[in-house]
């Protein structure tokens, strides 16, 4: 394999390289400095005589004359196994606990190929999370791709830890699960709460983990999740296993995306992001789901803070197109002191209805969930206007929204961060604080429904 | 046959293409990837490629086709879902497994597959362009009319079984024999031919009643729905695709998600078209060009969809059209316009963005078809958009805003609320009213003086609100009190539909007529009987309340029910003043 020593200029996390004949698109090479040191690349770009390439970590101790590249001929591939599982590695995906090197069952693409539409089916099994506000009002179902939008300094990756630990299908017997976590640019202190909790409740063990911590080379955070859910794909449809992918901070993804863009002197989208990261993105989250015909799933958590709690923030906004639906962290909930502080109001989950009813959850599902938004927003907005003209110009009516919705919060939202409540809980839970409503209110739910499951708690 | 000289990403540079010409499609390298002649400098040619281009070098061979970018037209499209550039994504799995590689090459129609052609003239039958020349029955739905590609005289044809690609006949048009076949090319970017546009009056139905009621959509017409992620575009487009009384329907998913068209694939199949009783699927084409999947494919997708969309107006049909998101095509005009390094417009989109976009709206109408027969047929556009941050003043939403005719906004807080659909019924409209009107008028005469009134009341609720917002509601005259209890019941009880409900997802005409009549009925005894002194209070217990507020559970079978409401309401009012 042929070594040039023709690099010709250096800016950024970029190399030019001259010389140089038919080296491929997106071809992975390897740099040795001067020192030795060998640090890995890709071609951003190719022509002829000239390739350049983005290299993983830092420029730092290049040079012009004695830097030498050499260009591997293929695209970015990840060794993957099942003896993954339990194993700690790097944002490039060598090992970092002291652990052997994988011994690789097959070579795989990094990028992945785009799943065919066709080929999917349809994300059908319920996931009990055991947290009521996700349960009972935005279900997560296998194969989804549902991200938590929080905001520094919120309790989401507590969420996300509960989350790992309590996830259950129902129909689960005999099924084996994995959880591949991918630290995107977090710090040391955050990672080794995950790890702490993983150990803790022996989730490592089916636990595959790829760090790129905050002091990490910001280049590496393009391939961490790119390796996670490389890995996912295969313990998934190879290995017949339901994955759960957890990433955390895609904020961090993004930023390492416009740092790469501007060094490239692209031309800049919105607040100088480029203007392909929502098809980027989509390269990322689209690797989630079912698919006909093999037993494994891959159901993707992603954790994304938004800069200044703005859900209009094109981080947040691009991610929102893309998932199907959204968990929102609010920070006045947070502030009350309720745990998890899911702010139900902009949450969403677009693939709940093929999770829930008669036979997955239970026949009034869907009503106890549209009730206790309709509910909750109708008391949120009283409690708006209660502030303004107070609390006696208000109905009788308008009162007892009031209180439904503090109820709601208290009783509802808040709960123990060890608290599993099953599906049956968490619909009874609502039952109970309807009957703080008069029937005529409740016109979200079926009157057979009021009939069978509410008829218990009024009085 | 050119080489290629540089790649970056989903654009790359060719020399060597001397005579190639503009939008030619070409293959690109060894694993022959499709791509697009978007610029033409010298004997080089930039070209997108509609394929993942990671690998390719510099020096693989191009190989132009010669022919711009087209889409096979014949028996077969319905019940097919395709990629961007109309490559059959069952059949892709059925060869190449559940991942799209690259470079695969399969026919969009079925090579394989016999239709039943019965042929419609006969040898000597002089006809013109765009005239039946025989019919397939493509589906049990749906008559596939096979048009004459040119004028002449018939100078072969025989009914019998045939595969698209074989010769069913020939034409004569006086120089020479044309040979046809059950297909045939169209080239994507260019508009079908029609004989004349119509204007836009027969209201396309869509049992969704804040739509049909209070925005209604022409047949032929555009409409527009933007909305922030999560307030039910796609819900809303597949309501559209499920109800519309249109023949045809062309969902295209543009750089959207992959399990919302696995939804329709599952769902479309199970669901009754409410008037012939057979699956929807019958009647559909799916173009899936999920937001992972190449690009430049997600660019022609739009394009791909109008010309079949196009394909079954010529027959006669009427053709309802979603793309979900026009957003995300445009998008995709700005990574290529990016990478062409061309002067960016507004928000970096490319400054052809408004001409692009009014070309494609302006597909849709109402038209006479070619053909020396009288049919019409009609292609009607509902175009999702996706603004950034739900903020419609950006330039894909507001350069889609000065070509469409509707407009249903949806509105974030409602979506939140879950007041589905979420459509704001004060910031939404509809410039079909008038023409519409007429039509309307002839289903029942106070149709129209329904939806005033009740225009007229929401529009008064929201003045209240504001007062409400200040001294509380019952500061408010009793007069004005009964508004907002009546404007409710409008919000609640008429214009929130649950998709999800298998008797409210659609209601017919007359079931939203005798609904919203039944609510005016309410509103008009109820400040009847505010002067006659009857209280608040003692209207808010009344009966009937429960049964306006169940009125859109009752089925279409039942709709007597609804009939002799008004009457139940007259009786409990009468009592009401009577005890007074």
């Amino acid at each position: 394999m042929k070594e040039y020593k023709t690099v010709s200029k250096i800016a950024g996390p970029l190399v030019f390289v001259e010389g140089v004949d038919a080296i491929g698109y997106n071809e992975i090479a390897e740099i040795t400095l001067p020192s030795g040191e060998k640090r890995k690349g890709q071609v951003l770009e190719t022509s002829k005589g000239v390739a350049v390439v983005q290299i993983f970590g830092s420029t730092a101790g290049l040079n012009i004359p004695d830097t030498r590249v050499k260009f591997l001929g293929e695209t970015m591939k990840l060794g993957v196994s099942t003896e993954m599982l339990g194993r700690v590695f790097n944002g490039l995906g060598e090992p970092r606990d002291k652990g052997p090197k994988i011994i690789p069952e097959a070579r795989i693409d990094i990028n992945g190929s785009a799943i065919n539409p066709y080929s999917r089916s349809e994300p059908r099994d319920f996931i009990q999370t055991g947290v009521s506000t996700i349960d009972g009002m935005n279900t997560l179902v296998r194969g989804q791709k549902l991200p938590i939008f929080s905001g520094s300094g919120l309790p989401h990756n507590a969420l996300a830890v509960q989350i790992a630990r309590q996830a259950k299908a129902v129909s689960s017997k005999g099924e084996k699960f994995a959880v591949v976590f991918a630290a995107v640019g977090i710090t040391h202190e955050e990672s080794s709460f995950f790890m702490r909790d993983f150990e803790k409740t022996g989730a490592l063990e089916r636990a595959v983990l790829f760090l790129n911590l905050a002091d990490d080379p910001s280049v590496e955070r393009i391939i961490t999740p790119r390796l996670a859910l490389t890995t996912a794909e295969y313990l998934a449809y190879e290995k017949d296993m339901h994955v759960l992918v957890i990433i955390t901070d895609m904020t961090n993804y993004c930023e390492a995306l416009r740092e790469i863009a501007s060094a490239r002197e692209e031309v800049p989208g919105r607040r100088g992001y480029p203007g392909y990261m929502y098809t980027d993105l989509s390269t990322i989250y689209e690797r989630a789901g079912c698919i006909k015909g093999r037993k494994g799933t891959v159901t993707q958590l992603s954790i994304l803070t938004m800069p200044g709690d703005d859900i209009t923030h094109p981080i947040a906004d691009l991610t929102g197109y893309i998932t199907e639906g959204q968990i929102v962290l609010g920070r006045d909930l947070h502030r009350k002191n309720i745990y998890p502080p899911v702010d139900v109001l902009p949450c969403l989950s677009r693939l709940m209805n093929l999770g829930i009813g008669k036979e997955r959850t239970r026949e009034d599902h869907r009503g106890v969930a549209d009730q206790l938004y309709a509910g909750y927003a109708t008391g949120r907005d009283l409690r708006s206007l209660s502030a303004v003209v107070g609390e006696e110009a208000l109905s009788e009516n308008d009162k007892l929204y009031l209180k439904f919705a503090d109820a709601f919060e208290q009783r509802f939202i808040k709960q123990d961060a060890h608290e599993d409540r099953t599906i049956e809980q968490t619909l009874e839970l609502g039952w109970e604080l309807f009957a703080m409503l008069p029937e005529s209110e409740l016109k979200r739910l079926k009157k057979e429904f009021i009939e069978k499951y509410g008829k218990k708690y009024r009085k | 046959m050119g080489a290629l000289s540089k790649i970056s990403g989903p654009v790359v540079v060719a020399g060597g293409m001397k005579g190639a010409k503009m939008y030619d499609v070409v293959k690109v390298g060894n694993e022959k990837l499709i791509g697009e002649i978007i610029r033409l400098v010298g004997d080089n040619a930039t070209i997108q490629v509609y394929e993942d281009t990671s690998g390719l070098k510099p020096g693989e061979p191009v190989e132009s086709t010669g022919e711009p970018l087209s889409v096979e037209l014949g028996p077969g499209l319905l019940q097919s879902i395709y990629d961007g550039i109309q490559r059959p994504l069952d059949a892709i799995a059925n060869k190449h497994g559940s991942f799209i590689p690259r470079g695969v090459a399969v026919a969009p129609l079925d090579r394989k597959k016999k239709w039943d052609f019965k042929a419609k003239v006969k040898k000597g039958d002089k006809v013109q362009k765009g005239d039946v020349l025989g019919i397939v029955q493509e589906t049990d739905i749906v008559e596939h009319r096979i048009l004459a590609q040119t004028d002449g005289t018939v100078h072969s044809i025989s009914s019998g079984k045939y595969t698209v690609t074989e010769n069913v006949g020939s034409i004569d048009d006086g120089k020479k024999k044309h040979d046809f076949s059950l297909m045939h090319r169209h080239f994507v970017r260019e508009a079908r031919p029609y004989a004349q546009k119509f204007d836009p009056n027969i209201p396309l139905v869509t049992g969704q009643r804040i739509v049909d009621m209070f925005f209604p959509i022409a047949k032929g017409g555009t409409a527009c729905v933007p909305g922030p992620f999560g307030s039910g575009k796609t819900v809303t487009q597949h309501q559209f695709a499920k109800w519309s009384d249109t023949q045809i329907v062309v969902y295209i998913g543009c750089g959207e998600r992959g399990n919302e068209m696995t939804e329709v694939l599952t769902e479309f199949p199970h669901l009754e078209d409410p008037k012939t009783k057979k699956p929807l699927m019958m009647r559909t084409v799916l173009i899936a060009n999920t937001s992972n999947m190449p690009v430049a494919a997600r660019e022609a997708s739009v394009y791909t969809g109008i010309t079949i969309a196009e394909y079954y107006r010529d027959m006669g049909y009427d053709v309802a059209l979603m793309a979900d998101s026009t957003s995300r095509w445009a998008e995709a005009m700005r990574e290529i316009g990016g990478r062409l390094e061309e002067m960016p417009g507004e928000e970096g989109y490319p400054a052809y963005l408004a001409r692009r976009l009014a070309e494609f709206y302006e597909r849709a109408g109402r038209v006479q078809c070619l053909g020396s027969a009288d049919r019409k047929g009609s292609v009607t556009i509902i175009g999702a958009v996706s603004p950034p941050g739900g903020d419609i003043n950006e330039p894909v939403s507001q350069n889609t805003l000065r070509v469409t005719k509707v407009f249903l906004a949806l509105d974030a807080s409602l979506a939140q609320r879950r007041h589905f659909p979420a459509f704001h019924w004060l910031r939404s409209y509809s410039l079909y009213t008038d023409t519409l009107d007429p039509w309307y008028a002839n289903i029942s005469s106070d149709w129209i003086s329904l939806r005033t009134q009740s225009m007229a009341l929401l529009q008064k609720e929201a003045e209240l609100q504001e007062i409400v917002q200040l001294v509380g509601p019952d500061a408010l005259p009793e007069k004005e009190q009964v508004i907002l209890a009546v404007t409710k019941m409008i919000r609640e009880d008429y214009l929130q539909q649950s998709a999800f409900h298998d008797i409210d997802t659609y209601s017919s005409m007359k079931k939203q007529y005798l609904m919203l009549r039944s609510i005016l009925k309410f509103y008009e005894r109820a400040t009847a009987s505010v002067d006659l002194g009857v209280q608040l209070k003692h209207m808010s217990a009344m009966k009937v309340r429960e049964k306006i507020g169940r009125m859109k559970e009752v089925p279409e079978k039942e709709l007597k029910e609804l009939e002799s409401l008004a009457g139940e309401i007259e009786g409990e009012f009468d009592s009401l003043v009577r005890k007074q």
